[in-house]
């Protein structure tokens, strides 16, 4: 008999001591993400040419205080979390309609609360706090209740309400990004595909009314980029172009450390945001590339098995529907800097300088090791 | 529990199908990096160069024109100049508002400026104004703190010492305009570059291509709004070259002073090479004002001024020759054979032909005169009778021959030719018979007769040195393939006039001067120079009738300025050995005599003074 075999009836009950909460820590996984942070610092210390100001220094902090909110959140009772679902959500909500209304008094495009010390950007908290509460409601619920449409009015509004409020400030990224891994874990829930086939059906047939009523000017120009690039070489297209061209020049093996011309002289916009996997591609080459998909993936493969090894509905929903937020991110992205989709705002994870990504990724790799802690806990309908 | 775990299953099974959804887009992002960084890897390595790699011009420094002594006309001056770089500064009205407190600026030069900014990338440094001074300078640099985006650098411009002296052969630099750029059709990258000059008129004009020089270029690296990293390579370029002039700036600048405020102008040539020692027109304009930049009161002021400032008219004043034509006439018609020298023409004061009366200047006539006399005396009478004789063809002939009716040959604009009329000329343009009378009229260089000045010293240089085809010259070198190049020596032809008329022509001018009755008597030059020749002439340029000739004809001084007599006088010496050549013509300015003979007598003077204290330049000596 295991040490764990003989501990499983207590650790059912949830019953665990903190020592071994820290035990059961899937350090590895910890390591990767590590691994990635760092790699995120090296390429913020060439985009700041060199120099640990402005942006390596303080990502690397960023990273150390969100290593411990990860740390913190993983001891979390899963239950306690479960329980606590739906007050989170609303309360985020909240912050997202207060964004909404300061928005109007402020530069017109406001996303975050300034908070003092941090400027919080409420609709990166509600990716991962839209997981919670969808991930709540389907642990709730049996195949035939998930069956029922009436039964899944609930969730779709869940959905709905903060993706239209992202959608006005005016974020369409963020929000296709919210629709995405809500539907992904509908998907796992074990909604019928065929509904999956009539609503985007729906939204098909909407897209032309969207086009018009919800798209903003500029949005609809980085689509029309999209679709031809060259349009406007020195415009719109202009990042792309250069995205591209960066890219390419790196080669396989790349320019070298702080060698990147497209970056160093400015050719690159945003380097150290949303263009920052282009630099690496660039410096590293695409080795460098391959190495940083390779760890992204290894994240990803964590997940699954960590949701797979979960004893109840909850964690697993949670585990996955946080991974694919973490995907969505790293595809959006690194597919956006090559030109295969149009330019959305969407930062790469761990790599680009941004506070509120790190911290609602950190926190949300902190639920997943909370799952994994607490995977063999027995939870009823309502924690 | 059974639910539970048949949702587990569907979870696992999805779950799976997730993995190998994002499994399959993770793939296309690796396809797609292999394509961009491996299939067009070499495409967008060169794209990335050319990004990062930009070739600058670097501008030559334009060559210094010089006088026949080496000494510096125009050259480039140091000139401190305020500029503001537009990414520096926050609001840029206020800030050319602050600084206009500090220094004087125009609107003008404020619409500029705001109009540069809107043209030019943001980090580009736009000039607000030059040739700031040590004070002004001062200024700027003590309130530099409240000034951020304002900078001080040292450029250069062309500057002319004697400026109005030199200003109409000279001309001056300005900006490239729209015209030029298109006549030069993109054949120097040089024109394009913000700031640059070429010449606008005169030789600056005429010699632009071998002033400006070659332009080197350096390739450097650049980011991407075009800010310079660092230079990879240079190459020099090439220096423009130094253009000599013929002139003696000391006897141009003395022939404009002495000129004064008269609008006039005076030539004095090298009878032997044709070089032009001093070619001035007065009043003048300062080139400095249009290498800085007009205002529009200040044009409007130059265009404005009855004396012409603007118009060079040694080279385009076009003047009825008057009595200086009458040499030319004697030539004619000595070698016509229609006059015999000592064969003499009485003089009543008047000539008659058909029922029209033809005066002579003298009221009271000459009684008998000679050619050399009345050459001496200036009698009109017996050039009345002479070009009667010759006719106005064989006239026309013998005028272009000393250079008269035909532009000179020489690297300016706007140099007119004059006019020498003959019986076809007058069919052609006013589709009208010849008159006798109009040939009397020409025989004493009015009528239709018209030269320039530049041509009435060429006519004497080539009566000075013995009928032989000189042509004028201003400069040193010529320009070959946008290259100076040393002159070639010519050996003028001879125009195919006997010795024996021509000294019976300078003779008379000797008269002149020297003789009893010579109309210049007073223009003799002081004994140890030596003697010379030469020839009054007095233009009318207004009618004088019936009536007021009866009434007496009133004296120059009584008339209106624009209304009086032009005053010229030419002449060589020294008459034994000729060197120079001077024409002189002072508009409206009265008599030949009193007013045009002292002025051609002291640039004479001055001329044959710097003639002795200059030490001769060897031939050889002429490469830029």
């Amino acid at each position: 008999m295991s040490e764990r075999e003989f501990l499983r009836p207590r650790w059912r009950r949830g019953d665990m001591t903190i020592a071994e909460k820290l035990w059961q820590i899937s350090w590895s996984y910890v390591l990767i993400i590590a691994v990635i942070a760092g790699i995120g610092v090296i390429m913020l210390y060439s985009a700041g040419n060199g120099s640990f100001d402005p942006w390596a220094s303080r990502h690397a902090i960023r990273f150390a205080v969100g290593l411990g909110v990860m740390l913190t959140v993983a001891l979390i009772d899963i239950r306690l979390i479960l329980r606590y679902a739906y007050l989170l959500y609303a309360a985020t909500l909240v912050l997202l309609v207060g964004v909404e209304l300061m928005g109007h008094v402020g530069m017109g495009a406001q996303r975050w609360i300034d908070l003092g010390f941090f400027h919080l950007q409420p609709s990166e908290v509600m990716k991962i706090v839209l997981v919670l509460a969808l991930a709540r409601f389907f642990h709730g619920t049996d195949i035939e209740q998930v069956g029922r449409p009436t039964v899944l009015l609930v969730p779709l509004l869940m959905v709905a309400a903060p993706a239209v409020l992202v959608l006005r400030q005016p974020d369409l990224g963020t929000a296709l990004m919210m629709v995405m891994g809500a539907g992904v874990i509908f998907f796992l829930a074990g909604v019928r595909l065929w509904k999956f086939g009539v609503v985007l059906a729906a939204a098909l047939a909407a897209l032309p009314l969207a086009w018009s009523l919800l798209l903003h000017d500029y949005q609809k120009n980085r689509v029309r980029t999209f679709l031809d690039p060259e349009r406007d070489p020195l415009g719109a297209g202009y990042h792309i172009i250069q995205s591209k061209i960066a890219l390419g020049s790196g080669g396989i093996w790349g320019k070298g450390f702080l060698a990147g011309t497209q970056s160093h002289l400015e050719f690159l916009p945003e380097r150290q945001t949303d263009f920052i996997f282009t630099m690496l591609a660039e410096e590293r080459g695409m080795i460098g590339g391959l190495v940083l998909l390779a760890l992204y993936a290894l994240v990803m493969v964590y997940g699954y098995l960590f949701a797979l090894r979960s004893q109840h509905q909850f964690g697993r929903l949670v585990v996955l529907g946080v991974s694919t937020t973490f995907f969505l991110y790293v595809f959006i992205n690194v597919a956006m800097v090559m030109g295969l989709i149009p330019v959305v705002g969407v930062p790469l994870p761990l790599i680009s300088y941004g506070g509120t990504v790190m911290l609602s990724l950190m926190v949300g790799f902190g639920l997943i090791l909370s799952v994994w802690v607490h995977r063999d806990v027995e939870m009823g309908r309502h924690g | 529990m059974d639910r539970t775990s048949d949702r587990g299953r569907l979870l696992t099974r999805r779950a799976a199908l997730l993995g190998a959804g994002q499994l399959g887009l993770f793939g296309l992002l690796v396809g797609r990096m292999y394509y961009l960084q491996v299939v067009e890897a070499e495409r967008y390595r060169v794209l990335a160069e050319e990004n990062r790699i930009n070739i600058r011009l670097l501008p030559p420094p334009r060559g210094p024109i010089v006088d026949r002594n080496g000494i510096k006309l125009a050259i480039n001056r140091q000139n401190f100049r305020v500029l503001v770089v537009r990414e520096d500064i926050v609001d840029l009205e206020a800030t050319l508002g602050k600084l206009a407190r500090i220094v004087p600026l125009s609107d003008y030069d404020r619409q500029r400026v705001l109009r540069e900014v809107g043209r030019r990338r943001s980090f580009v440094p736009v000039p607000v104004r030059e040739n700031l001074t040590w004070e002004e300078m001062a200024r700027i640099q003590v309130n530099a703190h409240d000034l951020p985006g304002v900078l001080i650098d040292e450029g250069q411009t062309r500057h002319y010492e004697h400026g109005p002296a030199m200003a109409h052969l000279m001309g001056y630099v300005a900006a490239v305009s729209e015209e030029d750029l298109a006549a030069a059709r993109g054949a120097d990258p040089l024109l394009e570059l913000p700031g640059f000059k070429i010449g606008k008129a005169g030789v600056e004009r005429e010699f632009d291509l071998a002033l400006r020089g070659k332009s080197g270029s350096k390739r450097v690296e650049v980011n991407a709004r075009g800010r310079e990293i660092r230079e990879l390579e240079r190459e020099e370029g090439e220096p423009g070259g130094q253009l000599a002039l013929t002139l003696d700036i000391n006897l141009q600048q003395f022939a404009a002073d002495r000129l004064g405020q008269e609008s006039a102008s005076c030539v004095v040539m090298d009878i032997h090479s044709g070089e032009v020692l001093a070619m001035t027109s007065t009043p003048a304009f300062d080139p400095n004002a249009f290498t800085r930049g007009l205002s529009s009161q200040e044009w409007k002021a130059l265009l404005d001024n009855p004396r012409a400032p603007l118009t060079p008219k040694a080279i385009a004043g076009q003047y009825a020759p008057g009595s200086t034509f009458k040499m030319v006439v004697a030539l004619a018609a000595l070698e016509a054979g229609v006059i015999k020298p000592e064969q003499t023409v009485w003089c009543p004061g008047h000539m008659t032909l058909g029922n029209a009366r033809f005066h002579c200047w003298k009221r009271q006539g000459h009684g008998h005169v000679s050619l050399v006399q009345a050459l001496a005396q200036s009698c009109d009478v017996y050039f009345y009778e002479v070009a009667k004789r010759t006719g106005i063809e064989r006239i026309a002939d013998m005028a272009r021959r000393f250079g008269l009716g035909s532009a000179p040959d020489i690297v300016l604009r706007g140099v007119r030719g004059g006019l020498i009329p003959t019986k076809a000329w007058k069919q052609a343009t006013l589709g009208e018979g010849w008159h006798q009378g109009e040939t009397l009229i020409a025989g004493i260089g009015q009528g239709y007769v018209l030269a320039t000045p530049l041509q009435l010293a060429l006519m004497t240089a080539r009566l000075a040195n013995g009928g032989r085809r000189v042509d004028p010259v201003l400069t040193r070198q010529v320009m070959v393939d946008g290259h100076l190049a040393p002159r070639p020596v010519a050996t003028p032809e001879s125009l195919g006039v006997s010795r024996h008329s021509l000294n019976l022509v300078r003779q008379g001018m000797h008269e002149v001067v020297h003789g009893r009755r010579g109309t210049a008597r007073g223009a003799a030059l002081p004994e140890e120079l030596g003697e010379m020749c030469g020839k009054t002439g007095t233009a009318q340029v207004r009618r004088i009738t019936r009536a007021e000739r009866e009434a007496g004809v009133t004296r120059n001084e009584d008339l209106p300025w624009e209304r009086r007599d032009h005053a010229l006088f030419v002449c060589y010496a020294p008459a034994d050995k000729p060197r120079y050549a001077v024409a002189v013509v002072v508009e409206h300015g009265g008599g030949g005599s009193a007013v045009a003979a002292p002025i051609a007598r002291d640039v004479m003077i001055e001329t044959l003074r710097l003639d002795s204290a200059a030490p001769r330049r060897p031939e050889g000596d002429l490469k830029a």
